[in-house]
């Protein structure tokens, strides 16, 4: 059996900078940080104070105050993430579609965190009676792609792959080969995550990973420059329409971009930090040069994970030499999550659309708050301002908590 | 102070996410209302909330109207 090949024709995203796909490309493109001060709860008393919300989305818009209350906020923006990208599909338009030929692949890092603090607050003082028959179904994370089924009657292939950090390329590399093997026509892919808790933002802070620069929000996100000091934790989703190409020529959909390659692996190494050498992650991109059937010299631009960690950005720079060699200096890599920060389960989405748009439009997306690259960090990260470039190859990095990396290549669409 | 029975109303409209005119007093919350089994628990522990009582699991069962809740919230309160 050969393989399908797999297009992207439909994207959807809310995000701490913007609420539509449109908006948060022309924010990225312009170089503007969607970082501010954390207000969804009083964090007067933390030490990191600031985050990546998603702000002014009228979630009344897309949902009844009934469900919305039965649903945690990562369920929120992953089903309007979702309606956004079925609408610009088009799928919705188009009587003859097989809804047992479409699936669902949306998962989430952390799942619904503020449902379970409210839940397990509830619990602890009022009694067990007290703790809503909905806690289960608002906060596991399966329940966005449970939810999509519903709102659109899709019921083919419906899973949430969860592997922290790399949820959204994971599901988004799953959903593509369930195409391409054969097991549905269309996939909805993708992540969401809503983890600016006051549990979540106290976790990760006292794991010392998040970035303490709280009199500039704006600055705080800066990967490979020598002051970063941690990532800044955001909120939002991305879903893509992923579609058989002959299924999508048929329809007559719009076409982005093509998926052409999907790696994993592991680290093997350390439940939080990865190896200096980023071994583990080379190895995520070597698979997936391999199964794109590519050289390393044919990728134009990276979208890194770059998170503006101290260990993890450097050893990404690593890997990308490993793998890439002399072509290291050639190709542009830059990281988005110093506008977006870092959304964790839904990163590797928004980044996947990210490097989508950069084929399309032509377009090295920048990274921002690069003053002073650090030593090492000598690569071109297309620094501060975004620039046009002839792209045909990009490539999508996430890496996660376990060590477990995704890697994704996409390729400008050509007939 | 408002009535019970315009309490109890106001509660299943919130909990149920129906208007005002929608809710008689035979309205059934299932059948009439669109509430599925998940919704009627939520809204008996939101009366229980809202009339500071506990309605025991055998007797929330029987409540199926907005009658059966005002009947029982009156008996029990």
């Amino acid at each position: 059996m050969s393989k399908r090949r797999v297009v992207i024709t439909g994207l959807g995203m809310v995000s701490p900078v913007g609420n539509d796909v449109r908006t948060a490309w022309e924010a990225i493109q312009a170089g503007r940080s969607g970082i501010g001060m954390i207000d969804r709860f009083d964090a007067s008393e933390y030490n990191t104070r600031i985050g990546g919300a998603v702000r002014n989305l009228d979630i009344g818009e897309y949902l009844s105050a009934k469900d919305a209350r039965k649903l945690d906020a990562f369920i929120h923006y992953g089903l309007i993430a979702a309606q956004q990208a079925v609408d610009d599909s088009g799928l919705g338009d188009y009587p003859a579609l097989d809804r047992d030929r479409v699936g669902v692949a949306i998962g989430s890092g952390i799942g619904g965190l503020e449902f379970i603090e409210k839940s397990v607050i509830q619990m602890d003082t009022a009694g067990p009676r007290k703790v809503s028959p909905f806690f289960v179904p608002a906060s596991v994370i399966n329940m966005i792609s449970g939810n999509v089924a519903i709102r659109f009657g899709y019921r083919g292939p419906n899973i949430a792959i969860v592997t922290a950090c790399t949820t959204g390329t994971h599901n988004i590399g799953y959903a593509a080969r369930t195409i391409a093997y054969g097991d549905a026509d269309v996939m909805l892919a993708g992540g969401s995550e809503m983890a600016t808790t006051r549990t979540g933002v106290a976790a990760f802070s006292a794991a010392r990973a998040l970035s303490t620069r709280n009199d500039e929000p704006e600055k705080a996100s800066r990967p490979w420059d020598r002051d970063r000091d941690g990532f800044v934790l955001s909120d939002g989703a991305g879903v893509l329409v992923l579609e058989d190409l002959e299924h999508a020529r048929k329809r007559g959909a719009p076409i982005y971009g093509e998926v052409v390659g999907f790696g994993m692996s592991d680290d093997a190494y350390h439940i939080t930090a990865p190896p200096e050498n980023g071994d583990g992650a080379a190895l995520a991109m070597r698979n997936a040069l391999r199964d794109a059937g590519l050289a390393p010299e044919a990728i134009d631009y990276i979208n890194a994970h770059g998170t503006s960690t101290q260990v993890g950005d450097v050893a990404e720079v690593k890997a990308v030499k490993s793998v890439f060699g002399p072509h290291a200096d050639k190709l542009a890599i830059s990281s988005t999550k110093s506008m977006t920060g870092h959304l964790l389960g839904a990163a590797g989405a928004v980044e996947a659309i990210f490097s989508v748009l950069a084929l399309r439009d032509g377009v090295l997306p920048p990274t921002i708050n690069l003053d002073n690259p650090d030593e090492g960090c000598d690569l071109d990260f297309v620094a501060n301002r975004s620039r046009r470039a002839d792209l045909r190859y990009a490539l999508s990095n996430s890496f996660g908590f376990g060590g477990t990396n995704g890697t994704l290549i996409f390729r400008r669409y050509e007939d | 102070m408002s009535t019970v029975e315009e309490r109890v109303k106001k509660i299943v409209c919130e909990q149920l996410g129906v208007k005002e005119s929608e809710v008689q007093n035979t309205s059934s919350f299932v059948e009439d209302l669109g509430a599925d089994s998940l919704d009627t628990v939520e809204l008996v522990m939101a009366l229980e909330e809202e009339f500071e009582t506990e309605i025991p699991d055998e007797e929330a069962e029987k409540l199926s109207t907005v009658q059966d809740a005002i009947d029982y919230i009156v008996a029990h309160t």
